[in-house]
C-alpha cells in the first residue's frame, strides 16, 4: 500500500534529473504518471538538454514498478501544447491530483551583457512554463474540489546572484505566483507551495558553464574542482543535495500530513537558508 | 543651494505621468537632469487609459520650469532597440548617468489566475518585469563606464513581497523584479552602483484612481477591504515614494544597497 495509490501527478521536465526522480517516487507510492519534457536543446542552454531517449528511460522505470505512465513531449513554453499535455493526462488517466511544476533551465550572463534570447528563454520557461502548467490542471483540481501543486523555486529565488539575474527574476517571480494562486484556490480544496533547492546534483549543474559561475579563472573545471565551489553556500557540509532530496519534499506536500501548508516556500537547501534574512 | 544631486543625471521609465512624473520632478528639484521615457499609448490588456503625449510634455515643462535639463521620449519598454536608443540619445546629449528608475508598470486584474489569457499574462510580464531588465539592460554599460558609481531603483510593490489574489501576474512580475534587483546589486556592487526596490502599497496614481480599479474593487468589496493600510491613510501620494528614491539616489544612502523598502503605510505589517 503506498500513500498516493490511485492518484495522479503530473510533471513537467520529467525526462531526467529531478523531474524523473519525483516520477519515480511518486510511482513507488502507487501514483500514476503523467509527463512532459521539451526532450530538445534550446539555444541559450550551454549544457546538453534532455533527449527523446531520457523520454523514454523514465517511461520504461516507472512502468517496471507496475505503474502507468502518460509521457508527451511538450515545450512548457507552447500554452495549447501544455493544455493538450493535461489533457492526455486526464483522459488516460482519469484525473490529476497533483501538478509538480518543475521543467527549468540555468544559463548565464552578467545583465550588462546579457543577449535578448537568453533572458526571454529564461523567463519562458522557468516563470511562464509554471503559470502554463498551472492554468492547465486548475480546471480539474477545482471541478474535483481537490489538488496539490507544488513549484521549483530556488533559493536564488530568495537571494540575488551575480550572473544569473534572469533566473533569479524567473525564481522570485515563481514565488509570487504561488502565493497568489495559494490565496486565490484556498476554497477549493487546493494547496499551492513552492521548493526552493540549494544546488542539486543533476546535468543542470553538472556541467562546466555552470563550474564557471564558481570558478571564472579555472580553466576546464571538473566536478571535483566545483564541489568545494559549492559547499560554501551550504551549512551542512555538502556541495550538493540528491534529487531525491527534492522528491521528498514534494511527497510531503502532497501527502494529507501537509494538508494545511499552502502558499510557503519549503527550502531543501543544507542551510544555505540560514544565512538568509528573507 | 545645492541639490542633494546636483550634477546628476537621472533615467526615468513611464515618466509621462503619474509616480514616474513625480520621480522626475523631485530628482531635478534636488539639481539631477533627466531622460525620461514612456510609451504614451493604450495597451491592448490595459482597462484604464494610459498615459499620452501631451502627459509626456507636461513632464517637460515642469523640469524645465526647474531649470534642469530633460530629454523624452516615447519609447516602450518592451522594445530593446528603442530602449537603447533613448538611453544613447539621453547620455549623448546630458554627457553621463547616474541614477536609474525602472518605474514604467501596468496593473490589471482577473478573477483568478487561470482565467488570464496568454495576452494579460504576456503584456504583464513583458512591461513590468522584461521591462525593467531592458531598461536596466540599456542603461548599466553607460554608468559602469563612467566609473561613477551610481543608483538604480526598481519599482517592485507590496506585490513583490506578499502574495494577493486576483492578479497573479501582477505579483509574480512584482517579485521577479526582487530577485533581478539583488542578483544585479550583486554584479554591480564593485563598480559601487547600488541596487534597490521599493515597495508601495496604492499611491494616488492615474493607475490606481480610475473607473476600471473603481469597479473591481466595488464588485468585491471583501477584497477591497484586504488592500486597507495600517496607518490611517487610504493611498500614499505619488511624492512619498519620490522622496524614498531621492534619498536611496543620494550620497545619504550610500552603503544602501540590496534593500527592499516598502513605503506602505505598514500595509506589510497587518
Amino acid at each position: 500500500m503506498g500513500k498516493f495509490d490511485g492518484k495522479v501527478v503530473l510533471i513537467t521536465g520529467g525526462a531526467r534529473g529531478q523531474g524523473r526522480s519525483h516520477a519515480l517516487a511518486f510511482a513507488r507510492e502507487g501514483a500514476d504518471v503523467a509527463f512532459c519534457d521539451v526532450a530538445s536543446q534550446l539555444d541559450s542552454v550551454p549544457y546538453h538538454m534532455s533527449r527523446p531517449e531520457d523520454l523514454d528511460e523514465t517511461v520504461k522505470l516507472v512502468e517496471e514498478l507496475d505503474r502507468r505512465c502518460v509521457a508527451v513531449r511538450a515545450d512548457v513554453r507552447d500554452r495549447e501544447q501544455i493544455e493538450s499535455f493535461a489533457d492526455r493526462a486526464r483522459t488516460e488517466l482519469g484525473r490529476i491530483d497533483f501538478l509538480l511544476a518543475n521543467a527549468g533551465i540555468f544559463t548565464f550572463s552578467t545583465v550588462a551583457e546579457m543577449e535578448e534570447q537568453t533572458w526571454t528563454q529564461m523567463i519562458d520557461t522557468n516563470l511562464t512554463g509554471v503559470f502554463h502548467a498551472m492554468r492547465a490542471v486548475l480546471p480539474t483540481m477545482i471541478e474535483q474540489g481537490s489538488g496539490r501543486i507544488v513549484a521549483t523555486s530556488s533559493m536564488a529565488g530568495k537571494m540575488g546572484f551575480a550572473n544569473i539575474a534572469h533566473y533569479c527574476a524567473a525564481k522570485w517571480g515563481v514565488i509570487g505566483l504561488v502565493k497568489s494562486l495559494a490565496m486565490e484556490v484556498g476554497g477549493n480544496g487546493i494547496t499551492v507551495n513552492a521548493i526552493c533547492p540549494t544546488g542539486v546534483d543533476t546535468t543542470m549543474i553538472q556541467n562546466e558553464a555552470a563550474y564557471k559561475l564558481f570558478l571564472p579563472d579555472t580553466e576546464n573545471p571538473t566536478r571535483d574542482d566545483a564541489a568545494p565551489a559549492f559547499q560554501t553556500l551550504n551549512a551542512i557540509p555538502i556541495p550538493w543535495v540528491e534529487p531525491v532530496d527534492i522528491s521528498n519534499a514534494m511527497m510531503f506536500l502532497c501527502s494529507d500530513e501537509a494538508r494545511y501548508i499552502t502558499g510557503e516556500t519549503v527550502a531543501v537547501a543544507a542551510g544555505s537558508n540560514a544565512a538568509n534574512a528573507g | 543651494m545645492a541639490g542633494r544631486l546636483q550634477g546628476k543625471v537621472a533615467l526615468v521609465s513611464g515618466a509621462a505621468r503619474g509616480q514616474g512624473r513625480s520621480h522626475a520632478v523631485r530628482l531635478a528639484q534636488e539639481g539631477a537632469d533627466v531622460i525620461a521615457f514612456d510609451v504614451c499609448r493604450q495597451l491592448g490588456t490595459v482597462h484604464y487609459p494610459m498615459a499620452t503625449s501631451e502627459d509626456l510634455k507636461e513632464t517637460v515643462r515642469q523640469i524645465e520650469e526647474l531649470d534642469r535639463r530633460i530629454v523624452a521620449r516615447e519609447a516602450d519598454v518592451r522594445d530593446s532597440a528603442a530602449v537603447q536608443a533613448v538611453v544613447d540619445e539621453g547620455v549623448s546629449e546630458l554627457g553621463r548617468l547616474d541614477i536609474v528608475c525602472g518605474n514604467a508598470g501596468i496593473a490589471g486584474f482577473s478573477a483568478n489566475a487561470w482565467s488570464l489569457t496568454d495576452d494579460e499574462w504576456d503584456e504583464m510580464i513583458g512591461v513590468n518585469l522584461t521591462g525593467v531588465f531592458k531598461t536596466v539592460r540599456a542603461a548599466v554599460p553607460a554608468m559602469i563606464e563612467a566609473g561613477n558609481g551610481g543608483s538604480i531603483v526598481l519599482t517592485s510593490s507590496t506585490a513583490g513581497i506578499k502574495g494577493m489574489a486576483r492578479t497573479a501576474h501582477y505579483v509574480a512580475a512584482k517579485h521577479g523584479v526582487v530577485g533581478l534587483a539583488r542578483a544585479l546589486g550583486n554584479e554591480l556592487a564593485p563598480h559601487s552602483i547600488r541596487v534597490n526596490t521599493v515597495h508601495p502599497t496604492g499611491v494616488n496614481t492615474p493607475m490606481i484612481n480610475n473607473d476600471y480599479i473603481g469597479s473591481v474593487l466595488a464588485d468585491d468589496p471583501e477584497f477591497g477591504a484586504n488592500l486597507s493600510n495600517a496607518l490611517p491613510v487610504e493611498m500614499v501620494e505619488a511624492v512619498d515614494i519620490s522622496n524614498a528614491i531621492v534619498w536611496l539616489c543620494s550620497d545619504d544612502a550610500r552603503y544602501v544597497t540590496g534593500v527592499a523598502l516598502p513605503v506602505d503605510a505598514g500595509f506589510l505589517q497587518k
